[in-house]
């Protein structure tokens, strides 16, 4: 009896089966009218249809939190970009500055007041006004500890940028004035020389107060910004949906309907979705698979500008890597352009400073050594190694996008050294341990990089060049007092003109000094459909869509 | 019948503190400071230092234990490092994303591997039995990211009859009540979106599904041959009933006991399995919350998503031991 009645509950599970799956294959066989989308190669070539105004990005992970203030990563960044702007902007592919909600700006000679003029008519997605008390809004909710809508986790890049928070030795904006609707004045405790390169950056986008004010927590999911998009919906883990804000303030733009950005955490997968139309655009694509790209005639490839720079290290405080001589040979002994060729195949360039060429300020007049096998055996022997000697090669245990296989290119760089009699032991730890122990100096020869923040030389240089920071990114225990004092003194300067001539003057030191040996710039592949244009991929990682449209 | 479940639920007491142990350890089990791990090459000392303030990581390991068994035990499953929210508030879709999945492919399964089976014993050492448990013996050692990426080439690529990713066409997606997509396009009484929402199960579905299918058919064979040589079986056949009614009626009934079992082993492992399908079909499950918690060293995450499918596997185990001792009185005594 209850035998009987388990059967007859399995035939119906069997039953069920049996229908779905017989619907299931009729589907495939007939398949009489796909809905938009799922087969558009198919359906472009029957007619020829009105261009498609919807944009699906695939990427490899879903955003964290869409206050940009707040949650930093790319992934919610490139989402954000869309909703949120900044006071200035950045060029549509380097990182010089351009007028942004802000039309126009005046900056005190002293370097300590900024005025800025306004755009105005813009409106937020919310249909509240954009106005100076916004811009003030925006900042004392992120400067002050005391407002009510300050977060208590702090706002990182805020802190990092500005100097700490209202009250900190270091921070460096004193008050902000708003004399009328379209007028803020920032006043400044000291002059911050990337404070403008700094406005730019998506963390310090200007977010509708009232929608602050209702909740700030749901602001993490329902950004509400000036934007060319407005937020629509997010499902976690699959996709975030913006549509056209028609109000937007820059004429004829945006011109796409919808953007869909649709997680897709496997990388041959997000390609073969690409390849059968499911989505528009991906990043993180194989290296392998790029000539899969160029051999499609349906897709493109784009490169997206390298803002990063992956170094191999020396500590200057352990012998015999104190002796510039011996730097000297160990930059002399690599192939860099052998390394470039064997791990990143296109898709870098060597690299002759710490920091890349997309960034103003870069020092193009400095000639690279290239490997020189003698000239390295001669230099160490001046050094008084000419019998070779042995050092500890520190090698990354994880992928980053300036050394993305540590461990193999260090055994790479392991071969060059010994030719020239340098003979080395590569070795490895956890992330953690790693970052921890170079930060202390237990390290001789290692490897590490960074990805830029704001576009700005100080980002780069200041972090790791300046001694203060020993203990901290400067990693290299470099103490030189002149390069310590330029980095300030550039800091401190509000002419561009005369803080790009101290940056190239710590470049050429550095490279003469050979304080570090920079390997590569890497640069991201992006694939996409070739009916897409008006696309440009922005050094700085991501960047708004509103140029973006189909053919 | 109610001491045994009596008993049968005083058994999950040791097997949720084991289980809550090992969960716990995680965090632990890492290389290093787990708070530095965490915040990367970018880390200032205080940011470190906060860190492990939130993670209790400060405590003693028994207080913290002791405070991660209170808070489960109270619902609280932590807050992710990543986005910040409760996880118990975050995790809902992602167990309705998983759970529909795993259905559709447990159909898939059973409709499959009971049938291949019956018919490969009923015809045992045809051609059909061996091309069967040839297919079964194949699913069985297919790994199933392959499996996965070959289907992706060949049904989304190249014939371009299914979709690849996702669980709605992202051009036209399903609006979330239940984030059931089944259920919810039903709802809304959209049924071109409900077909749409089939077809994106129908790839990552076999994927997930072909494993148990294997296994299924391959215990539904050997199960029903030896059925099939029984005494009653004979006297049916001696009555003159059809042989279709012989199989399906008499045999299968008899020799469904141990593929219960199976099955429910197998729900658990389609629960918690889904990891690498999910990944590469992009399905938004729990599966790819725990990926993407990893990826992101967020333990908080790790340590639930991981509980939760721990818990989920050992109440369906349950139940199907209930279910057991209900088919088969004899059980309960042992």
């Amino acid at each position: 009896m209850k035998k009987r009645k388990l059967a007859t509950a399995l035939s119906g599970v069997m039953a069920v089966s049996l229908a779905l799956a017989g619907c299931a294959g009729t589907e495939n066989a007939s398949n009489p009218k796909p809905a938009e989308g799922t087969k558009p190669t198919e359906v472009k070539k029957e007619e020829p249809k009105p261009a498609q105004t919807t944009i699906i990005v695939g990427r490899g992970g879903d955003s964290v939190g869409l206050d940009p203030a707040r949650i930093t990563d790319g992934e919610s960044s490139r989402v954000t970009e869309n909703v949120l702007e900044t006071l200035v902007a950045y060029e549509q592919d380097n990182t010089n500055i351009i007028p942004g909600l802000a039309e126009k700006w005046e900056i005190a000679p002293d370097g300590k007041t900024y005025t800025f003029t306004l755009r105005k008519g813009v409106k937020f997605h919310d249909g509240t006004e954009f106005n100076s008390e916004a811009v003030k809004f925006n900042f004392d909710r992120w400067m002050d500890k005391s407002n009510p809508y300050h977060d208590k986790e702090g706002y990182e890049y805020y802190n990092d940028m500005f100097g700490g928070y209202k009250g900190d030795p270091n921070h460096i904006i004193a008050s902000i004035e708003t004399p009328d609707p379209s007028t803020v004045i920032f006043k400044m405790n000291r002059p911050l020389a990337p404070f403008m390169q700094n406005l730019g950056m998506f963390p310090f986008a200007i977010a509708s107060p009232e929608a602050i004010k209702k909740d700030k927590d749901k602001f993490m999911e329902h950004p509400v910004g000036t934007g060319p998009f407005k937020f629509v919906e997010w499902k976690r883990n699959d996709s975030i949906t913006l549509e056209k804000n028609p109000d937007y303030w820059q004429q004829g733009l945006p011109k796409l309907e919808k953007i869909v950005f649709r997680s897709i955490p496997d990388n041959s997968a997000r390609l073969t979705a690409l390849t059968s139309g499911e989505i528009d655009i991906m990043d993180g694509l194989n290296p392998d698979d790029t000539q899969r790209v160029l051999d499609n005639k349906d897709l493109q490839l784009f490169k997206r500008p390298s803002m990063n720079a992956g170094w191999l290290g020396f500590n200057l405080e352990k012998k015999p890597l104190d002796n510039e001589k011996v730097r000297q040979a160990i930059a002399y002994a690599i192939d860099k352009p052998g390394l470039i060729k064997a791990f990143y195949g296109d898709f870098a360039v060597p690299a002759v400073n710490p920091m890349p060429s997309s960034i103003w300020g870069y020092n193009d007049s400095i000639k690279d050594r290239t490997q020189d096998i003698e000239k390295a055996k001669q230099l160490l022997a001046e050094a008084g190694h000419a019998n070779g000697l042995k050092l500890k090669f520190w090698a990354m245990p994880v992928p980053r996008p300036y050394i993305i296989n540590g461990q193999k290119m260090a055994e790479a760089m392991q071969q060059d050294l010994k030719k020239v009699g340098i003979e080395t032991e590569i070795v490895s730890m956890d992330w953690a341990t790693y970052l921890e122990k170079t930060r202390l100096g237990e390290q001789e020869l290692y490897l590490l990089g960074w990805t830029g923040d704001n576009g700005d030389p100080d980002n780069f240089l200041n972090n790791h060049f300046n001694k203060n920071n020993i203990g901290g990114s400067n990693r290299s225990f470099y103490k030189d007092e002149k390069v310590t004092d330029l980095l300030l003194k550039a800091q401190s300067e509000v002419d561009q003109a005369k803080r790009t001539e101290i940056y190239k003057e710590v470049q050429q030191i550095l490279f003469d000094q050979a304080i570090m040996l920079p390997l590569v710039h890497s640069t991201q592949p992006i694939a996409a459909s070739a009916k897409l244009k008006g696309y440009v991929p922005h050094p700085k990682g991501n960047e708004s869509l509103e140029h973006v449209y189909f053919e | 019948m109610l001491a045994y479940t009596v008993r049968r639920l005083i058994m999950l007491i040791p097997v949720l503190f084991g289980m809550s142990l090992i969960v716990f350890s995680i965090i632990h089990a890492i290389p290093g400071d787990p708070a530095l791990t965490i915040l990367g090459e970018k880390a200032s000392p205080q940011s470190v230092e906060e860190l492990r303030e939130n993670l209790g990581l400060n405590n003693p390991w028994y207080q913290q234990y002791f405070s991660y068994v209170k808070d489960v035990v109270t619902g609280d499953l932590g807050t992710s490092l990543l986005t910040k929210k409760e996880i118990s508030g975050e995790i809902g879709p992602y167990l309705a994303a998983t759970t529909e999945l795993a259905i559709f492919s447990l159909i898939f399964a059973l409709f499959v591997g009971i049938n291949a089976g019956i018919i490969s014993a009923w015809k045992q050492n045809s051609w059909f039995d061996y091309l069967c448990m040839l297919i079964a013996l194949i699913g069985v050692s297919m790994p199933v990211f392959w499996l996965g990426l070959m289907e992706q080439w060949l049904f989304a690529q190249e014939l371009k009859w299914l979709p690849s990713v996702g669980r709605d066409n992202a051009r036209d997606s399903v609006e979330a009540i239940t984030h059931f997509y089944l259920i919810d396009t039903i709802m809304a009484g959209r049924w071109d979106q409900f077909n749409d929402v089939v077809k994106h199960l129908i790839l990552p579905g076999i994927a997930l599904g072909t494993i148990p299918m294997a296994i299924i058919a391959r215990i539904t064979r050997s199960s029903m041959l030896e059925v099939m040589r029984s005494d009653y079986i004979r006297t049916a056949r001696a009555k003159g009933l059809g042989q279709f009614f012989v199989v399906y009626k008499h045999a299968l009934k008899n020799a469904m006991i141990p593929i219960i079992t199976i099955v429910g082993l197998q729900l658990g492992m389609l629960l918690g399995g889904a990891i690498l399908t999910e990944t590469i079909f992009g399905w938004p499950g729990i599966g790819s919350y725990i990926y993407t918690a990893i990826n992101n060293r967020d333990y908080p995450v790790i340590q639930s998503g991981i509980l939760v499918i721990a818990v989920i596997f050992v109440l369906i185990n349950l139940v199907v031991d209930l279910l057991y001792a209900y088919v088969d009185p004899r059980i309960k005594y042992r």
